[in-house]
């Protein structure tokens, strides 16, 4: 009689196969990416920018003059590369176009959640998330040909019966091509998306208190003032400021309607204004190797403003639902 | 006999509330049409904002005697906020509208077949067309696909499967990244590569700028439709005795498949029409260039931008014609899209 020997026990262990390591470090290598490209982008325009910064100093954020001459030999002889117009008037066309966009896109969110019916809101929704796929070469082409002289009537209008209000002044009346006309077309541009957060936020607002305010006979207004208003504020201020960090960043679009001025000008009315990537479309081109390091460094600058302008913006998103009743 | 009760439903509108709601739009629509008549503002903005002021004016003051106070607010903001969606309609109604109108007249057989290697923008339309424009635009998209859909949902796959240490700080990453200015890429990519490496313009170089703006889109929507894949399943494929790996890709992904595809055409849609950084990397040829990877190349984005910019009235016409033959493209991938994403995953 033989015995038969005991199967020895498996060892038990959470150790992951090989398979399983290779997949774990392949994968985590390209979550990684997106940090290697964001730190690579500021490293690579810090790098190429540096001359001009430290040439520059402060001056680059605080002058507005963009000059450089040179010799027969193609050698720098005198430069001067400020920033100043070009930054207020990215602030002022992205801030313009929030004004514009935030009421037109909560109304339109509150609309699409709370009043249209369902088939005309899935075709509403349909249509707008479209419009954020649209090309910004085609709002620019559009915003000069067939929208300027319609905005710049608008521009006429507020100078007339808002002049008195310092930002509307105006002195010479020159309309075409100004930071209001690039604000309206931006605004087009960021509605779409301050819509789409707004009602993504709208759309989280708890079912409950909703039927609730019902059920003590708040009307449609009261309702969305009780409930749906102090839940959703945190959202919409943060889409707002996706919003704004789009239109800081807009090139072809702004560059299509502004008239570009090396001169600080916060008159929204008058024609002309300043765009960080605007300004290096327009002087890529002819810029020599000394300039083009400017143009690395503005590049830097703009970068850094929309991640800033994003980062919080994606903070304040993500505390929503935390306040309110 | 039994009597039957027809269902009443008090929420409804009667007959004698709509004729009063129909009534107050026509006397709207008839009191602001007689003011711009009256008065020296004139055109179709006056008229529109007087007769949406009027209507305003009129609902919330008859709600107001009607009900009170609180449903004359309620009506306010039920016109404030039709408003709202009204004006958010028009510009695309009429960028459509004028896409469509403008862009018609230059759409020919001959801008399909031909390219501009023989014709400049302002010659008459008959001359060059933008074959190069069109196959240049489908190199890069198709190079920029090659890199951007695994590191896009290898990058979603960490935030859904791994979920390990970085989740929260990449997910940060990639909406920050999500928000890079498109010519802000495109200088990266100059500073980075083109200057230092390859000295030349090319298509290769737009397709690289391409994939920055593209890795986020896609790897926002994977993530969303990831998140959607019950965990039932995953746990299933491990109770089968599935590794990691064999359960992510035998099941999951497989799962998740028609929302990963809406999730790549996503992301084609936003870098179709890019302009800014193929300005200033590709070099924009005028003739059909079969490699991407040398010499300069043409797209739409830069076909458009230089037509329109050359100015003359046949060159305006060729650059509607040629953002007519973008926005299609756009709406194309964008219903295809649309029509995958709703589709029910068919298991």
């Amino acid at each position: 009689m033989t015995t038969i020997a005991p199967p020895s026990p498996r060892e038990i262990t959470t150790e992951p196969r090989t398979s399983d390591k290779v997949f774990r470090g392949l994968v985590t290598a390209g979550g990684l990416s997106s940090l290697l490209i964001l730190g690579l982008i500021a490293i690579f325009l810090g790098y190429r920018g540096f001359e001009v910064l430290v040439q520059e100093g402060f001056g680059f954020i605080t002058n507005s003059d963009w000059s450089v001459t040179v010799d027969e030999n193609a050698n720098v002889v005198d430069s001067s590369f400020g920033l100043a117009a070009m930054l207020v008037g990215t602030i002022l066309c992205a801030f313009v176009a929030v004004v514009i966009a935030l009421p037109i896109s909560v109304f339109s969110a509150l609309f699409l959640n709370f009043y249209a019916p369902d088939r005309l809101k899935r075709f509403l929704v349909a249509l707008i998330d479209m419009m954020a796929a649209f090309p910004s070469i085609l709002f620019g082409i559009w915003g000069f040909l067939v929208l300027m002289p319609t905005a710049e009537y608008w521009a006429k209008l507020i100078h007339k019966y808002l002049g008195w209000i310092p930002l509307f002044d105006l002195q010479v009346p020159v309309y075409t091509r100004s930071p209001f006309v690039a604000g309206v077309v931006l605004a087009i541009m960021i509605i779409p998306i301050i819509t789409s957060v707004s009602r993504e936020v709208f759309s989280q607002a708890p079912l409950d208190r909703i039927q609730a305010a019902y059920a003590l006979g708040a009307t449609r207004w009261a309702m969305i003032k009780a409930v749906v208003i102090p839940h959703g504020r945190n959202g919409v201020i943060g889409g707002a400021m996706l919003g704004l960090g789009r239109a800081m960043g807009e090139t072809v679009a702004v560059f299509t309607v502004l008239n570009i001025v090396f001169q600080v000008n916060w008159q929204v009315l008058l024609g002309a204004g300043g765009n960080v990537a605007s300004l290096i479309i327009l002087k890529f081109g002819e810029a020599n190797p000394y300039e083009i390091k400017a143009l690395m460094a503005a590049g830097l600058i703009l970068f850094l403003l929309t991640l800033l302008v994003n980062a919080i913006a994606n903070v304040i998103v993500k505390t929503t639902g935390k306040s309110g009743r | 006999m039994t009597s039957i009760p027809t269902p009443i439903k008090p929420w409804k509108a009667t007959k004698r509330e709509r004729l009063i709601d129909v009534s107050i739009f026509i006397l709207a629509l008839l009191s602001s049409y007689l003011f711009v008549a009256a008065t020296e503002m004139k055109g179709k903005l006056a008229l529109f904002v007087v007769f949406f002021g009027a209507y305003m004016l009129f609902t919330a003051s008859f709600k107001g005697f009607q009900l009170g106070s609180a449903a004359a607010k309620d009506a306010l903001v039920n016109s404030l906020v039709a408003f709202g969606a009204i004006v958010t309609v028009i510009p695309i109604a009429s960028i459509l509208f004028t896409v469509v109108q403008k862009g018609l007249p230059g759409i020919s057989l001959n801008l399909f077949i031909s390219d501009m290697s023989m014709a400049t923008p302002t010659d008459p339309l008959a001359n060059g067309g933008l074959l190069h424009a069109i196959t240049g635009t489908l190199a890069l998209v198709t190079l920029a696909l090659i890199m951007s859909v695994p590191i896009g949902i290898l990058t979603a796959l960490y935030l859904t499967e791994i979920r390990g240490r970085f989740t929260s700080p990449i997910r940060f990453l990639v909406q920050a990244m999500s928000g890079v200015p498109s010519i802000v890429a495109g200088l990266f990519i100059l500073s980075a590569i083109l200057y230092p490496i390859t000295k030349s313009f090319s298509g290769f170089m737009g397709a690289l700028a391409l994939t920055i703006l593209m890795i986020p889109t896609i790897a926002r929507t994977s993530e969303e439709v990831l998140n959607l894949i019950p965990n039932d399943l995953r746990e299933a494929g491990v109770a089968l005795g599935g590794t990691q790996w064999r359960t992510v890709a035998m099941i999951v992904l497989p799962a998740a498949k028609s929302g990963l595809i809406t999730a790549v055409i996503l992301g084609v849609a936003r870098i179709a029409g890019e302009t800014a950084p193929l300005l200033l990397l590709t070099g924009g040829g005028d003739k059909v260039n079969p490699n991407a990877f040398n010499g300069p190349l043409g797209s739409l984005p830069y076909y458009i931008w230089k037509s329109f910019n050359a100015g003359s009235p046949e060159a305006i016409t060729r650059a509607w014609a040629g953002l007519l033959v973008l926005v299609g493209l756009v709406l194309i991938l964008f219903t295809a899209a649309r029509y995958l994403g709703s589709k029910k995953s068919s298991k």
